[in-house]
């Protein structure tokens, strides 16, 4: 995709959004609130929170993939330096300092 | 609201992970071979089913296989678009188990 479609770019610092909302959801629950940064861009994707409940996925959203450290997720996690990888989509993101 | 029944990434309790392989079951083969078809025909996405999967009573969805909750997502996509009943789908059950057997 033409990166100019992207809000973020790799390297941005990014805070995940904490909603709690129904319907169907991509970005999991444990990762919510958290901050990390874009690891790269995917591309842009159909709209899973439509698809899931009969829509066409329309507009398209951009993909990110985001990486945290694991320190920054898990309270006690031991390695702090290992990182996590997830798949979040834009609309999920904030930027973040 | 809350986190729903599926997403489970970070709770404790759920134990180790059975990494163990098994043979898969006809049936279990079978309802792949029918989600396939739902597909290709266009009658269901992945995402559609995964939608139903988290809609489901969260004890039915704890209480059921991996591929027994496929099917039972299957069976609720089909009556939602009008193209079987409930009562289609439990007549045929019916059928089948006087014919084989209580499963």
């Amino acid at each position: 995709m033409s990166a100019s479609r992207a809000k973020f770019k790799a390297g941005d610092r990014v805070q995940v959004r904490f909603e709690d909302r129904p319907g169907h959801i991509r970005t999991p629950w444990y990762i919510r609130g958290k901050t990390g940064w874009v690891e790269r861009i995917h591309g842009e994707f159909l709209n899973p929170e439509s698809l899931g409940h009969g829509g066409d996925g329309l507009p398209k959203k951009v993909l990110y993939l985001v990486a945290f450290q694991q320190g920054d997720v898990w309270q006690r996690y031991a390695a702090k330096r290992d990182k996590l990888l997830v798949d979040i989509f834009e609309h999920w993101l904030e930027p973040a300092n | 609201m809350a986190r729903g029944h599926h997403d489970i990434g970070g709770l404790s309790g759920a134990g180790p992970i059975d990494q163990s392989q098994h043979e898969l079951s006809d049936w279990e083969i079978l309802a792949d071979a029918i989600n396939q078809a739902l597909g290709a025909k266009g009658i269901r996405r992945t995402d559609e089913l995964r939608r139903v999967r988290e809609e489901m009573e969260s004890g039915a969805y704890h209480d059921m296989s991996y591929y027994e909750r496929w099917i039972a997502s299957m069976e609720t996509i089909l009556i939602e678009k009008k193209i079987l009943t409930r009562d289609e789908i439990d007549r045929k059950l019916a059928e089948f188990e006087k014919k084989w057997g209580e499963p």
